[in-house]
């Protein structure tokens, strides 16, 4: 069964199409139908595969089926191909699971909008390009799913495109991915040139044979680092990642935090022995994903729009993932990415129930005292921040933990010290928003209030389903002073990882790293606590003693507008030069001349089309005279 | 035997009055008279050539001319009346539909 594997991205393919073509005439309910059946096939199929590949030996791995050749030029040579490794089929289960469970939502929360059908064609198509990213066995196709998914998070980021705000967004994000992607496909031009081939085997036994130097390790390394940051939202390429929440929630929550930005950290873990060859670059991916995580952190302490929070949460979230990367345990941040899916998904989801219920209200300053309205989204939203906090028994702690003491076990404290900081204030905005959204006062508008209302069951089973897969995900990779080999995870992915190196520490050094890190979590806690339940001044206070402080945050450390100066209005001024100078003058110049010329020359031949019968007669005659005179003359 | 010359000359005093008929005049019909002159002048000196070669050729061209010509006249006249019916003229210089 598992040979069948290729069939996965091809089932939500088949549906994008028939949507595409037929969906306008299709019924409502028929379309929600066949887009979350065809994503629930995937699944299926995935998880087929999945148990199929526990069954086989790890030398068969990878399984690859070649479907075409797609080309062929010279020595340049791709094929249409897939593959099936532990890597992938745990992100095809991710990517697929997930994803049916917000398709289901989807048909709850976008019931009364008039973009249903349209909407449904764009979900079916991304989870189609994800899947490929996801099982693509070289690089080429598999930056064809990287830009299949770009694109449609640019359509549904524009998904509300009469929206001004949303129109705008869905470019920022695009124009900021395409950064990113002249990066990453620099770098697998420079594994074209010098390993003559992109598939991944090709690649690693180039890799394993010393086919590569240090120094082009490290260059390529870090061009397709660059390529990650754009699509995965770190620091420098975040800003797209909190606009993009100007599209549909359960969008936020599949593209822009389940599956689509975690794509960097799951290329970072395919290429591991390239960046296990180069220590400078495995710096710098940690260095960048530590720094991301606090400092995307900080911004998430001041906001106050719900969805915002989260964004700037996930950008966090991933800067572990890459953390985890970067200090060589891949499969710490693949843990990571696969818990983040769920209790990520299970916050926005959450999120998204609360302004539903509020018809559509973000500011978390109009909220407060919602948990009796929300019998069913307030525990569910609890678990999911519970889990992002990284208390204990929840699945975020274990990949949370897994990360930070291999960080330190592999002597990177720096690394470390920011991610304990980063867990401290992830602890504390996830819990500022459960408290000012659910606890304390009402300040909700009277005329919101009166329509105040729980999901409807499309959207909460969806919820309670993510809720329990948050509390329980984490069970497959339990850290090593629980028990030896109860780390069924990181077994798993250990023979596609093995770039990936982790030094061992005493049980007694674990114990305490994970007091600490759970310490911090709780810290962060009852801070936020103490600032929005117990003493509400003190934010205030806080406030007016730093006022500085407290409006470089809000305003996000004007990073924004430093890029709309340094870049942003330079581009768009200099095409503006060149707009007048060169194409109006230049380029339309040389059209609007080469018309004219040609319709005065049109002009002045058709003076001798008079139309009469005796001046065609005339030069007729003169031409035969002349004709027959040039014969007797020569 | 009248010399061959004789009917040359002939052919071209033809030939030329049909061509200063045709530029002269300025209805259809008096024009459509002039290239039919002008087309038998040809044919005059197709068939006095022919005689003082003694070659059968140029007399076999004669017929095609005459048939060619019957033919043309139908349908150049056919060409005249629906002008005329259209236009309610058939002076050549209220005709320049093709004036550019």
């Amino acid at each position: 069964m598992t040979e069948i594997f290729w069939l996965i991205p091809f089932i939500p393919a088949l549906s994008t199409f028939i949507l595409a073509v037929f969906g306008q005439k299709l019924p409502k309910k028929y379309v929600s139908f066949q887009a979350c059946f065809a994503v629930f096939v995937s699944f299926v199929i995935s998880a087929v595969s999945f148990f199929g590949l526990l069954q086989i030996s790890h030398e068969s791995y990878p399984l690859i089926k070649n479907l075409f050749p797609w080309i062929n030029s010279g020595s340049f040579n791709i094929n249409f191909s897939l593959q099936l490794d532990p890597l992938s089929a745990v992100m095809a289960m991710v990517v697929s699971g997930v994803g049916f469970i917000i398709h289901v939502y989807s048909v709850g929360y976008m019931a009364k909008d008039e973009g249903y059908t349209r909407y449904f064609t764009y979900l079916n198509l991304f989870t189609f390009a994800m899947l490929m990213l996801v099982m693509a066995s070289n690089l080429v196709l598999m930056f064809v799913g990287w830009e299949g998914v770009g694109l449609c998070s640019y359509l549904l980021i524009g998904f509300w495109f009469e929206k001004h705000s949303a129109a705008n967004a869905g470019k920022k994000a695009f124009i900021v991915n395409r950064i990113g992607d002249a990066g990453f496909l620099l770098g697998i031009m420079f594994i074209f040139i010098h390993i003559g081939s992109s598939e991944f085997t090709a690649i690693n036994e180039a890799i394993n044979g010393g086919a590569i130097t240090q120094g082009l390790a490290t260059l390529i390394a870090i061009l397709l680092f660059v390529g990650a940051t754009g699509k995965s939202a770190q620091i420098p390429l975040y800003v797209w990642l909190p606009d993009a929440m100007e599209g549909p929630t359960p969008v936020s929550a599949l593209i822009h935090a389940a599956t689509m930005v975690t794509a960097g950290v799951y290329m970072v873990s395919r290429m591991n022995l390239l960046y296990a060859l180069s220590e400078t670059a495995a710096i710098i991916v940690a260095t960048v994903g530590a720094v991301t995580a606090v400092y995307a952190a900080t911004m998430a302490l001041t906001q106050n729009d719900i969805k915002r929070v989260l964004a700037y949460s996930t950008i966090s979230q991933i800067g572990y993932m890459f953390m985890g990367c970067g200090v060589g345990a891949y499969a710490a941040g693949m843990f990571h990415l696969y818990t983040h899916a769920f209790f990520k998904s299970l916050l926005f989801l959450a999120a998204g129930s609360v302004m539903h219920a509020l018809s559509g209200e973000l500011d978390m300053k109009k909220m407060g005292g919602l948990r009796k309205y929300l019998p069913l989204t307030y525990p569910t939203f609890l678990i999911g921040a519970i889990a992002i906090a990284g208390i204990p028994f929840f699945s975020g702690f274990f990949s949370k933990d897994a990360i930070l003491t291999h960080a330190y076990a592999n002597g990177y404290y720096y690394i470390w010290a920011l991610g304990v900081l980063g867990a401290i204030l992830t602890a504390f905005y996830m819990f500022r928003l459960i408290f000012l959204t659910f606890h304390g006062q009402e300040r909700l508008d009277p005329e919101v209030k009166k329509h105040i209302h729980e999901s409807p069951p499309m959207m909460t089973v969806p919820l309670v389903l993510l809720a329990f897969f948050s509390l329980v995900a984490g069970y497959i990779g339990l850290p090593v002073v629980v028990g030896e080999n109860l780390d069924f995870f990181g077994q798993f992915l250990e023979p596609v990882l093995k770039g990936g190196h982790v030094a061992h520490i005493s049980h007694d050094l674990e114990w305490i790293l994970i007091g600490i890190s759970v310490g911090v979590a709780f810290l962060g806690i009852i801070i936020a606590w103490v600032f929005y339940i117990k003493s509400p001044k003190i934010p205030e206070r806080l406030v007016a003693r730093f006022p500085r402080i407290h409006k470089l945050l809000f305003n996000k450390y004007y990073v924004d507008e430093i890029y709309n100066a340094a870049f942003v209005n330079s581009t768009v001024r200099g095409s503006e030069i060149i707009y007048e100078k060169f194409d109006l003058k230049v380029i339309d110049g040389a059209v609007n001349g080469t018309a004219s010329a040609t319709g005065f020359l049109g002009k002045v031949l058709s003076y001798f089309q008079s139309g009469l019968i005796k001046d065609y007669a005339l030069i007729f005659l003169l031409g035969a005279i002349l004709l027959i005179g040039c014969l007797i003359i020569f | 035997m009248i010399p061959a010359n004789y009917f040359l000359i002939l052919s071209i005093i033809l030939f030329v009055m049909g061509a200063i008929a045709f530029f002269v005049k300025r209805d259809l019909i008096t024009m459509f008279m002039a290239v039919e002159v002008m087309l038998n002048a040809a044919n005059l000196a197709f068939i006095a050539l022919a005689r003082s070669a003694t070659s059968i050729d140029g007399q076999v061209i004669v017929f095609f001319i005459i048939t060619v010509a019957a033919a043309e006249a139908a349908v150049g006249l056919a060409i005249i009346l629906l002008i005329f019916r259209q236009k309610k003229t058939i002076k050549t210089e209220d005709i320049n539909l093709m004036k550019g």
